[in-house]
């Protein structure tokens, strides 16, 4: 199957029909990945779809079930992750294994630490690592100390430690997935040095334009099964994107023409704090009308949550209105303006928007537990729950099915969030205002997200979408309002929005 | 489904597992004790069981362990809901001081008005009690757990002072209350006492516990109450975002684990002591609740279970100086059961290893499910 991209040398890691089964689920079906010198390889696939395992597996975390994985032409047999590091193979985790208190260097020697005699060599210990981080541009300060340093930095002492130790195979396991934009940038750039210095690096990931950024190679998993192998520049994100889902995605999100109604939500010069009692709100107006989405395009920090934690009741601001349907509901309770029209799909789904304890079906009543059908005086009707929660699970695709009763903890991100778009869509409110609607969200559950995103002003509800994403606020809106520092700065139709000047503007730039 | 919820939900879980493996470990450590002071293990435990077996013995457990019951009842709600009620014990003594003032006070009343009226004073009172602190917390923010602490000793000289008004204190020279009316108290008639040869402070408390236990337990699972406070217990920003006053139900979650603990004292007073004495130091009801709810896992049942555990090893201890082993033994082995249930709760919280492969154990399922699911879907196209 790959043999048309082996070329004269031999493969470093190669990975043939592997096979793990975890009783009688099998997680990794017949998997072939084959990683040359200075490459860098994608492996693609959605959440669950197997990425993990796979490299746990070359990293020694877990063993194969069947098939071979060679080194260098070598078959070996990874037994812990010591073996796997003794073969030139680094991993940086998701989630970073770095000791707070201890500074770069300490954390880049430890269990490896240069000794003079009984005592140790932290000198040369530090020599060394400002060393290799010069010579791949990773602009480390040895001495400061984790906790002190961005998640981007944390993550270049990772890679640092890995390298340190030997590695000439990365392994890097959705490394964006913490990081800013442009530290992301950074990253890139990055990896791209560490490839042309001779390193391999196999890039766990879902997201398609890191791909196209930076990989030579992907290899796509989808459940399990081996899709196939393909050079990154003979193929465009939405192929990548059908490889993965296993079905055509479209990006473009399909929006027939819409004639706005009345206004629905009406906020008017509105002033609030931010959490440590900074005025961060500063006299915004905002207006969105019935069949309309309206973006707020900004960076973080610009107001932008605060807003609408005021909008939903969550925060008390000092001054201003927010009218909803002509009520106004600022400084309210949020059931208040929940029962005047407001519904909400939160940024943070596991702090607001789910009680993780909780299961499927009740969280699906969150605001309803105590109406009709749900309840009838103070009684929780529970077969009215019941009933609810798999006619959502059928009409929304809750996976897995028949999940009633399972506690929202255990459900993946996506449907997570499926979950809370089934209840905040069945509780028909005028006004839905979506944060971050697609943070964490794999292409498949992104494409769903919109479209019931985009259902929701066709049935002429209004929508107000804030959104770190500009692709996403920039292929949803139909009025693009740009905030910064506490203010809606411009306003311009969705469709005559470019990206360069919407961020110019978001950045403070002059108006339009 | 096997996953449906019932009552003995918890009991089925595998925390009850973790549970006599603790209550093991606190027979082991007990004996343990008793080989190094030289004494006979099974004389010991020997004594333990027979002492709780016989008819008398089991009415003196159960006599003993109605207020364990329905103090941890209100330690477990208080769990359920979120906060932690370690003012359980200053809820006991004012809800018994309270049913005292009543029962010595209205004791011209008949049993069918004075008793439920007792009951009423002393779950207000604990009510209150709990409110109090409530308030404090959702008011200003002041840790629960402090004020509560601070608040079972202001109950405690309260109590004091009450016992020492002139219309309360005992006619006597008695350091104590004077006695509450017979038709206050919860005894069972003396004949049918005397006919069985049971425990003289027999009383129908037992059934109040059960009732309080069936009632917590259709608070918590059945109404759109034990929905709002289980929400603000385990997500108070998800429960306000979804419109729930997360400050009415912290207060209403305190002030039921009052009335509860309060109702606790008032059992004790009606069905065993009668009168309330001067304390010298806390009589550690609140604390026993701890324990039980702690055993009992915080489900109803499983403290009603608890509380008849309790109950058994303080009486049964209690009898242990009969064969010349101290009574503090009971101590080793309820603090030891104690550590050991905190520290597997502990291991679930800080063991990052066990919980990661249980998530990836429950992903797996998950994968598996929707695997079946596309292949059901797909019909073997491939």
């Amino acid at each position: 199957m790959s043999k048309e991209y082996v070329d004269m040398n031999t493969p470093v890691v190669e990975m043939r029909d592997i096979v793990k089964r975890f009783g009688n689920f099998t997680a990794n079906d017949g998997i072939q990945l084959t990683v040359h010198k200075g490459e860098i390889h994608a492996i693609l696939g959605e959440n669950g779809a197997g990425k993990s395992t796979l490299m746990n597996q070359l990293y020694g975390l877990i063993k194969p079930t069947s098939g071979d994985i060679l080194v260098n032409g070598k078959k070996v047999e990874m037994n812990n992750p010591k073996d796997a590091i003794d073969a030139g193979i680094g991993m940086v985790h998701q989630h970073f294994m770095l000791v707070q208190p201890f500074t770069v260097t300490e954390n880049i020697v430890l269990g490896t630490e240069p000794r003079k005699g009984i005592s140790l060599d932290m000198e040369t210990a530090r020599k060394n690592v400002v060393e290799l981080s010069e010579r791949y541009g990773l602009s480390i300060d040895p001495d400061a100390k984790i906790e002190d340093i961005s998640v981007g930095m944390q993550q270049r002492v990772e890679i640092l430690k890995a390298l340190y130790r030997g590695a000439d195979i990365l392994i890097l396991d959705e490394p964006t997935s913490s990081l800013t934009p442009q530290e992301i940038v950074e990253l890139i750039e990055i990896m791209h040095k560490l490839a042309k210095d001779g390193k391999s690096i196999i890039l766990i990931t879902h997201k398609l334009k890191e791909i196209k950024e930076s990989a030579d190679f992907c290899t796509i998993i989808r459940l399990g099964k081996y899709i196939g192998t393909v050079d990154v520049d003979t193929v465009t994100e939405s192929d990548l994107a059908s490889m993965m889902v296993g079905r055509n995605v479209t990006f473009k999100v399909e929006k027939q023409e819409m004639t706005p109604g009345e206004v629905v939500l009406n906020v008017e010069n509105l002033h609030c704090l931010d959490y440590r009692g900074v005025e961060i709100v500063k006299g915004l107006d905002l207006q969105v009308r019935r069949g309309e989405i309206v973006g707020i395009a900004g960076i973080d920090g610009n107001g932008q949550t605060e807003l609408v934690e005021v909008i939903t009741g969550l925060r008390k601001g000092i001054s201003g209105k927010v009218f909803v349907n002509g009520t106004n509901v600022f400084n309210r309770s949020p059931r208040f303006g929940y029962n005047h029209g407001v519904s909400s799909i939160p940024a943070d789904r596991q702090k607001h928007g789910l009680v993780l304890d909780f299961s499927i079906e009740d969280n699906l009543i969150l605001q309803n537990y105590g109406k009709d059908p749900f309840s009838f005086r103070s009684i929780l009707k529970r077969d009215a729950i019941f009933d609810h929660a798999t006619s959502s699970i059928e009409q929304f695709d809750i996976r897995p099915g028949s999940s009633e009763k399972r506690a929202a903890r255990t459900l993946s991100g996506g449907n997570q969030q499926k979950v809370i778009i089934a209840r905040e869509v069945q509780n028909d409110k005028d006004l839905l205002i979506a944060v971050n609607p697609t943070r964490g969200l794999d292409v498949g559950a992104i494409e769903y997200v919109h479209k019931y995103i985009v259902d929701q002003r066709n049935k002429g509800k209004a929508v107000l979408l804030v959104s770190f994403e500009l692709d996403e606020i920039m292929s949803l809106s139909d009025i693009i309002d740009v905030i910064f520092d506490g203010k809606i700065v411009a306003s311009l139709p969705g469709k005559e929005a470019d990206e360069n000047e919407l961020g110019l503007m978001m950045a403070g730039g002059k108006k339009s | 489904m096997k996953e449906k919820k019932g009552v003995f939900s918890y009991i089925a879980d595998h925390r009850f597992l973790q549970i006599l493996i603790s209550i093991f470990m606190g027979f082991l450590v007990g004996a343990v004790f008793l080989i190094i002071m030289g004494l006979s293990v099974g004389e010991a435990y020997g004594r333990l069981l027979t002492s709780i077996t016989s008819l008398k013995g089991f009415s003196y457990v159960i006599v003993y362990s109605i207020s364990y019951i329905v103090v941890g009842l209100s330690v477990a709600f208080s769990f359920k809901t979120g906060v932690f009620n370690i003012g359980a014990e200053g809820q006991f003594v004012v809800g018994s001081m309270a049913a005292a003032c009543v029962g010595i006070l209205c004791g011209n009343l008949p049993g069918i008005v004075l008793i439920p009226l007792c009951f009423l004073a002393a779950m207000a009172a604990g009510a209150i009690w709990g409110s109090i602190v409530g308030f404090l917390k959702t008011r200003w923010g002041i840790n629960e757990v402090l004020s509560m602490i601070m608040f079972n000793w202001i109950a405690f000289y309260l109590s004091n002072f009450i016992a020492g008004i002139p219309a309360i204190h005992s006619d006597g020279s008695a350091e104590s209350t004077k006695n509450i009316a017979a038709s206050a108290r919860t005894l069972l008639p003396q004949g049918f006492i005397d006919r069985l040869n049971i425990a003289p402070t027999a009383n129908w408390g037992i059934l109040v516990a059960v009732a309080a236990t069936v009632l917590v337990w259709f608070i918590i699972e059945k109404t759109t109450l034990g929905y709002e406070l289980k929400a603000v217990g385990s997500n108070k920003n998800a429960a306000e975002y979804g419109g729930i006053g997360v400050n009415r139900s912290i207060l209403t979650s305190l002030a039921i684990s009052g009335a509860l603990a309060g109702l606790g004292g008032a059992l004790q007073l009606m069905g065993m002591g009668g009168r309330i004495s001067v304390f010298t130091s806390q009589e550690g009801f609140g604390f026993a609740g701890i324990v039980v709810a702690l055993i009992g896992c915080s489900n109803p049942f499983g403290v009603l279970v608890a509380g008849l555990f309790y109950g058994a090893l303080i009486y049964g201890g209690s009898k242990l100086n009969l064969v010349g082993v101290p009574t503090q033994l009971i101590n080793v082995i309820v603090g030891t059961v104690v550590f050991f249930i905190s520290i597997s709760i502990l291991f679930e919280r800080l063991n990052f290893t066990a919980v990661r492969h249980k998530t990836r154990k429950e992903q797996n399922i998950m994968q598996q499910e929707e695997i079946d699911k596309a292949n059901e879907k797909g019909g073997g196209k491939q």
